[in-house]
């Protein structure tokens, strides 16, 4: 009898398991074959044409991958510094009484809902950059810069904890020898924890491109490529989150569904190389 | 009180009525400890596990600073100042006093470089002056035959001995004046160890060195000043030939014969 | 200047620099709490938990569509997230190892812990939506589940592997079968850890808005049929905080400050959980 239970339940732990991967297998085909009847109508086009409507028949993704290049480039630029700076502070300079309160809200802010930074900058920060740069503060900037605010967090986090991965005793020997905290940074911390560095920042960008909701308030979805980024702009999944429910017709679902595969292949390809290349996994523990 | 030995030779570092205590600690770690540390001799600190001889040596070159909240009580003199001061330059004080680890901390960078990392640091920027130094301090540390053919790669490939003896061309390039052993054979195999312990008997002519270590048989073997440290207190300072032969203290005596510890 | 002077003035420049931006992160992150606290709880009343969605002008509106909305979704999500994630973690640390499959399963799952939520609300439109003709709550759930369950699969998994192997042979040198020794021996261990892991991943997915925007979508009153569109505070908040009128912005602060609260306290709990064990 227990013989049975045992082959029972390896054999449903294992079914379950193993569903997890057709499951993601499953996601790519569906998204697949709910793209084809774009893929048929505009080929290689639709990721080049730069015209985006839907009263024509007429979509090209052009305007949302730029919108996405360019707002998480954007938030990149803001947050790496910003980032690195934090974990610096948490892991070398703050003192032991207030490098755990500020560790742990740090990781907690990063655990507020997305939605929630996309508010704030709707409300707080729409209104600073329209008073800064004119034009209705809906744009390519303001997102970008919501985006890094919402990934900076996380961003921090996990550049601390690649940093306080170098042990102490080689950081002592570097104190050792007269040097500063910067020459200890620099010379002994950062290229030391280097992979989980740069592995951290691909995986935010990894997270940024895909985001929704910090940017959907702040973007304007507006299907047009400007080098102005005070002017409103959109992204792969700002377009999704505006237009996916309303879409109303084969041609157009189809087209949202080939931007959801792009996004996924996207997304997909650079959280791969983070945590293939540069992160690899290490088992806690053992 | 210490039974405290006459030093003959003049004295690298003179530790007068010095307390540690840690962050936190309500009871200092080290209390009230006056010893001489002999100049151009080598002086090793024995004791069992938690009885202080780390702490001492970590604060000769004030590495107790990167860590805040702990406090230093009483003085050291080093060069008839002493270097417990708010004020002291840490970082020339470290470049005077160097350090050994309890494991080889190869820093992630070439044999080179890391043999040119404490010169880099002082402004060492000429190349052959660089290339002449790094040399020299390989040849003192015996790593120049193995090392020679490959400079130029990641100091990690070296062996643990190796490393360690990198970490000690490291720490001798730059000129210190006393070198600071934090059991530095504790993660090494035999012959390693013997290949360092020969090492800092050689380095001996140079520079003053204080050595901690849990093996009496090491300290026996290279040192020729012995202290032994118990609860955080000195209990006895001597040739090491006596104190391993006639102590004068009984708790030694008890150490050294295996009763505790 | 000497080189040594100049390293120490650039290592201040720096710790300043860093500090700084640590001082501006933060700064930032504090500037959001407070403007979620002042507003939420400005906004906060006892109507807002006993009244529905009310036309724009209407002062009597209230979340409680939402709230009930967001329980269900999240409730049936976690209902079936979470025994079938723990299966499969178990499965992983117990069965599969270090297996090729098991390793396969575990970074595909590292991955999409991290894939964008819309697309899986993309994929759930096309299995569910689409083919039932409607948005439903039904759909939101399972873009939920999919979201939630690489996360509590992937936890449980290193919890699992947590547990000291030599408890699992004492169980096993006493006769007991596999399964009986996963159930009470390393189940029982890893307890505090698979806790933890079951609350992040709850809270992950009651903050998602995205994968509901598509699959649930969103009603303005009170509807607890699942095979029906459904509220949910995060498309509430987004519709209302996106709309032009203030009253219906005002419950949109409302239901953020509800739902980080609850976000949070979830995170804090399961660090809690995680803390009292190593305490142990």
């Amino acid at each position: 009898m227990s013989n049975i239970i045992d082959k029972v339940f390896a054999n449903a732990a294992k079914f379950i398991a193993i569903g997890v991967l057709l499951l993601v297998a499953w996601i790519f085909t569906v998204l697949f074959e709910h793209s084809l009847e774009s893929i048929e109508a505009f080929g290689f086009s639709f990721l080049t044409e730069t015209k985006w409507a839907p009263n024509l028949e007429k979509f090209g993704a052009l305007p949302a991958i730029y919108g996405s290049v360019v707002s998480t480039f954007l938030a990149m630029i803001l947050a790496v510094p910003l980032a690195i700076g934090v974990a610096i502070f948490l892991s070398e300079i703050a003192h032991a009484k207030i490098k755990t309160p500020v560790g742990v809200s740090i990781e907690l802010l990063a655990a507020i809902p997305s939605v929630i930074y996309g508010m704030w900058g709707l409300f707080y920060f729409v209104p600073i950059i329209r008073d800064i740069f004119g034009g209705i503060g809906i744009s390519m900037l303001t997102a970008g810069i919501v985006l890094s605010i919402m990934i900076l967090p996380f961003m921090a986090a996990v550049t601390r904890d690649a940093m306080n991965t170098t042990p102490d005793i080689l950081k002592e020997s570097a104190y050792a020898l007269g040097g500063t905290k910067w020459d200890v940074v620099k010379d002994i911390i950062i290229p030391y924890a280097k992979a989980g560095i740069i592995g951290s920042f691909i995986l935010a960008l990894g997270r940024a491109i895909g985001e929704t909701m910090a940017v959907t308030f702040v973007m304007g979805n507006v299907h047009k490529i400007s080098a102005d980024l005070t002017q409103p702009a959109t992204s792969i999944p700002v377009t999704l989150a505006n237009e996916f429910a309303e879409a109303d017709s084969g041609l157009y679902y189809s087209s949202l569904f080939e931007l959801s595969l792009l996004l996924l292949v996207i997304s997909f390809t650079i959280i791969s190389i983070a945590k293939f290349y540069f992160l690899r996994r290490k088992r806690i523990g053992q | 009180m210490a039974t405290i030995v006459d030093i003959a030779t003049e004295k690298a570092l003179e530790v007068k009525n010095f307390e540690f205590t840690y962050a936190g600690a309500d009871e200092p770690n080290i209390k009230k400890l006056t010893m001489p540390i002999a100049k151009h001799s080598i002086t090793a600190l024995i004791g069992p596990s938690g009885c202080g001889k780390t702490t001492l040596l970590r604060s000769f070159n004030r590495m107790h600073d990167l860590y805040p909240g702990n406090k230093y009580d009483g003085e050291i003199l080093f060069k008839e100042k002493n270097i417990l001061g708010p004020k002291e330059d840490l970082i020339k004080l470290r470049t005077q006093i160097g350090m050994i680890f309890q494991k080889p901390t190869a820093f992630p960078m070439s044999i080179f470089d890391n043999v040119a990392y404490g010169l880099r640091l002082q402004g060492l920027k000429n190349k052959t002056e660089l290339q002449d130094r790094v040399e020299k301090a390989l040849q003192d540390a015996a790593i120049w035959q193995e090392a020679k053919e490959r400079l130029r790669h990641d100091a990690n490939g070296l062996s643990g001995g190796q490393q360690q003896r990198l970490c000690i061309a490291r720490a001798i390039a730059v000129e210190p004046e006393v070198l600071l052993f934090d059991e530095p054979t504790s993660a090494l195999d035999p012959i390693s160890t013997a290949g360092i312990e020969e090492l800092v008997v050689e380095l001996r002519k140079r520079v003053s060195i204080i050595i901690v270590t849990h093996n009496m048989q090491q300290a026996a073997r290279v040192s020729d000043y012995t202290g032994f440290m118990y609860l955080g207190e000195l209990v006895e300072l001597g040739r090491t030939e006596e104190i391993f032969v006639t102590p004068k203290e009984r708790l030694t005596e008890e150490y050294i014969t295996g009763k505790f510890g | 200047m000497t080189h040594t002077q100049k390293r120490i003035v650039t290592n201040k420049i720096i710790m300043v620099l860093s500090t700084l931006s640590a001082v501006i992160g933060i700064g930032f992150l504090l500037w959001i709490l407070s403007v979620l606290v002042i507003n939420g709880v400005d906004a906060l009343s006892a109507t807002i938990f006993l009244n529905e969605g009310a036309p724009p002008g209407n002062e009597n509106g209230g979340l409680k569509h939402a709230l009930i909305g967001q329980l269900l979704l999240v409730s049936y999500a976690s209902l079936f997230g979470v025994p079938l994630g723990i299966l499969a973690g178990t499965y992983l640390s117990e069965y599969g190892l270090k297996s090729k499959l098991a390793e396969t399963i575990r970074d595909i799952s590292d991955i999409m812990m991290s894939a964008p939520s819309i697309v899986i609300g993309a994929f759930v439109y096309a299995i569910v939506v689409a083919p039932s003709g409607q948005f439903s709550g039904w759909a939101g759930s399972i873009a939920l589940m999919i979201i939630m369950l690489p996360i509590i699969l992937r936890t449980t998994d290193d919890m699992l592997h947590l547990v000291p192997s030599t408890l699992r042979e004492a169980a096993f040198a006493l006769g007991a079968p596999k399964y009986k020794v996963i159930i009470q021996v390393v189940y029982r261990g890893a307890k505090a850890g698979v806790l933890t892991g079951v609350l992040l991943g709850v809270a992950r997915v009651a903050g998602e808005t995205a994968p509901l925007l598509f699959t649930s979508f969103n009603d303005n009153f009170l509807n607890t049929d699942m095979s029906q569109p459904m509220a949910s505070l995060t498309v509430t908040m987004y519709n209302y905080a996106t709309s032009p009128y203030e009253d219906w912005q005002k419950l949109g602060w409302a239901a953020a400050f509800i739902l980080s609260m609850f976000i949070l306290t979830l995170n804090i709990l399961g660090r809690l959980f995680l803390l009292k064990k190593r305490g142990k």
